[in-house]
């Protein structure tokens, strides 16, 4: 019996296991998953919880539930990594598991103890995070009886997973106080270490745009040192300061420490990645997919979906004997949520930066591309159902895999 | 523009189109150009950079330069003002580093 153990499972984990067990014989091949928590969160739910529009139990499924039966689920925290050695060692009864093929879906996750000031004392009071659970709804208790000031949204550093999240937060807020009636009493300031709105040129011109439309004022080029709780303001290296009244941080995202602790990772716990096949640069039986890796793409759901779909079968053709291709293009597509009922979606790759066009019909959409729209918006909210009933149950979506030029225009 | 500038090809952002063009001066007219003197200490910096991006065949991060050449991120502010990264990146002739996408 050969030994599959796939480690996280997370969006990418649990797309893996699903459709490896589809298509390999359950008599040659046993899956395994390891994950620290018995729930799955929908991550890019977090987002609408702070103002009300989605509760906790909208965004938590039981994990087991979307195992296939016939993929072992062992919950507990890994500890430790051997790669030259073909096994991991899990916590829970310093048990060690021998693979044969060996996947690193652990994701990456925000550190707010990394910068000095977040979590003293003002933790949850008037600082918070919205990228885990716990921050996204304390966050809403704090939104709900707010009654105004200077609301300062601050990237600690890039990568991030979503980037776009943080700028989504800053739309939805816009949105949110005017439906509250308290626009003209609330201040928005997006403060970011980019020299701009976001990361790609064309990109970052139109969601830059945008900002100044909503009247939220961009502080680019800033790099947060520290946090003085007491006196609420956020300081750069350079000692410029920026006060806040409420502060929503994107704290340093670093990969598991379990990647750390088995020395296999870069400064940030990021594995060493093969850009186009997936496959660990140094281990011939590791693959690394989602938030894991150090691929130079987004972080996203739909960057780990894109990454599964061209991993299977090139992983089909790898325990056969043949070689891995270089299908992996680095295709990502991200649903930017722009408040008032209205979205934007942007889909580029590697070489590609977000252009305009209709995704994913050439000509006809009906999603518009780095343009706002309505539609775009309902594409963002099908696709919590899409996420639990379609994709995590290792059904296929259909849209290619890599990204496609037709229906884009630069 | 200086003399050793005019005759490099350059992208829209001023970074070296090829990095084997470079050479020390054209590293001082760049800084030049930003307002810095480089030290001892800034060319320890440039030349952990380059030598990063050779084995690596791609540019350091703020954080990577830190840790890498273990230079305080506070010093590299006030060695390379306004992002340096950026900075050290252009000056070594290296590519802007892509460490956020
Ligand atoms: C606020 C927010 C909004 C987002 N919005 C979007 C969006 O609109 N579109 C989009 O495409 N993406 C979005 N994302 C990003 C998306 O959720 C992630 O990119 C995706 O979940 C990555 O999948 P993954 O499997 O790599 O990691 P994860 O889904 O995070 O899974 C990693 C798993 O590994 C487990 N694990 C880690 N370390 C250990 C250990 N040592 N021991 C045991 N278990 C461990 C964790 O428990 C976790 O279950 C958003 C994320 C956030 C936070």
């Amino acid at each position: 019996m050969k030994k599959i153990l796939i480690l996280g499972g997370g969006t990418a984990g649990t797309m893996a296991a699903n459709r490896l067990r589809q298509e390999l014989e359950p008599e040659e091949w046993e899956i395994t998953v390891v994950d620290q928590s018995k729930i799955h969160y929908y991550q890019p739910g977090f987002l609408f919880i702070p103002f009300g529009i989605y509760k906790k139990r909208d965004v938590i499924k039981p994990r087991r539930d979307y195992l296939a039966p016939g993929i072992n689920l062992i919950v507990s925290e890994i500890d430790v990594i051997e790669p030259d050695k073909n096994r991991v060692r899990i916590k829970e009864g310093g048990r060690w598991l021998p693979y044969d093929f060996l996947i690193i879906a652990t994701g990456t996750h925000p550190r707010p103890q990394e910068t000095p000031g977040l979590l003293d004392g003002e933790w949850y009071r008037s600082i918070f995070d919205f990228y885990t659970i716990d921050g996204a709804v304390n966050l809403s208790h704090r939104l709900r009886t707010w009654e105004g000031g200077r609301l300062v949204l601050n990237i600690v550093d890039m990568p991030i997973k979503c980037p776009v999240a943080p700028l989504e937060f800053i739309f939805l807020a816009d949105w949110f106080f005017h439906k509250q009636g308290i626009r003209d009493k609330v201040e928005l300031v997006y403060v970011t270490p980019l020299p701009g709105a976001f990361t790609k040129p064309k990109a970052s011109k139109v969601l830059g745009h945008m900002l100044e439309e909503k009247n939220i004022h961009l502080i680019p080029e800033f790099y947060i040192e520290r946090v003085d709780p007491e006196r609420k303001v956020i300081i750069s290296y350079e000692e410029e300061e920026i006060p806040y009244d409420l502060l929503v941080t994107i704290p340093l995202n670093m990969g598991s420490d379990v990647i750390a602790r088995s020395g296999i990772g870069d400064d940030l716990n990021y594995v060493p990645t093969e850009k186009y096949t997936l496959k660990a640069k140094h281990f011939d039986n590791v693959f690394v997919l989602g938030d894991a890796g150090d691929l130079p793409t987004s972080k996203a759901g739909s960057v780990a979906h894109f990454q599964v779909d061209v991993f299977v079968p090139n992983f089909l053709r790898y325990i056969d004997g043949l070689d891995l291709l270089p299908t992996f293009d680095g295709h990502a597509n991200c649903y930017i949520e722009s408040g008032f009922g209205k979205g934007i979606l942007i889909d580029f790759n590697y070489d590609v930066e977000p252009l305009p066009g209709k995704f994913p019909l050439p000509g006809l959409g009906p999603f518009s591309l780095l343009q706002e729209s309505v539609i775009n918006h309902w594409g963002k909210m099908i696709f919590r159902w899409m996420y639990w009933h379609i994709l995590m149950k290792g059904r296929e979506l259909p849209i290619p895999a890599q990204m496609m030029m037709a229906g884009k225009w630069s | 523009m200086s003399a050793v500038l005019e005759k490099v090809a350059v992208n829209d952002e001023g970074y070296l189109l090829n990095p084997d063009d470079w050479t020390p001066e054209i590293a001082e007219a760049f800084a030049k150009e930003m307002g810095i003197e480089l030290t001892d200490r800034h060319w320890e910096i440039i030349n952990f950079v380059r030598n990063y991006y050779k084995e690596k065949g791609q540019s350091p991060t703020l954080r990577q330069i830190s840790t890498g050449a273990g230079v305080p991120t506070k010093e590299l502010f006030k060695l390379f003002p306004k992002g340096p990264a950026k900075k050290v990146a252009r000056i070594a002739g290296v590519p802007k580093p892509e460490g956020c996408i």
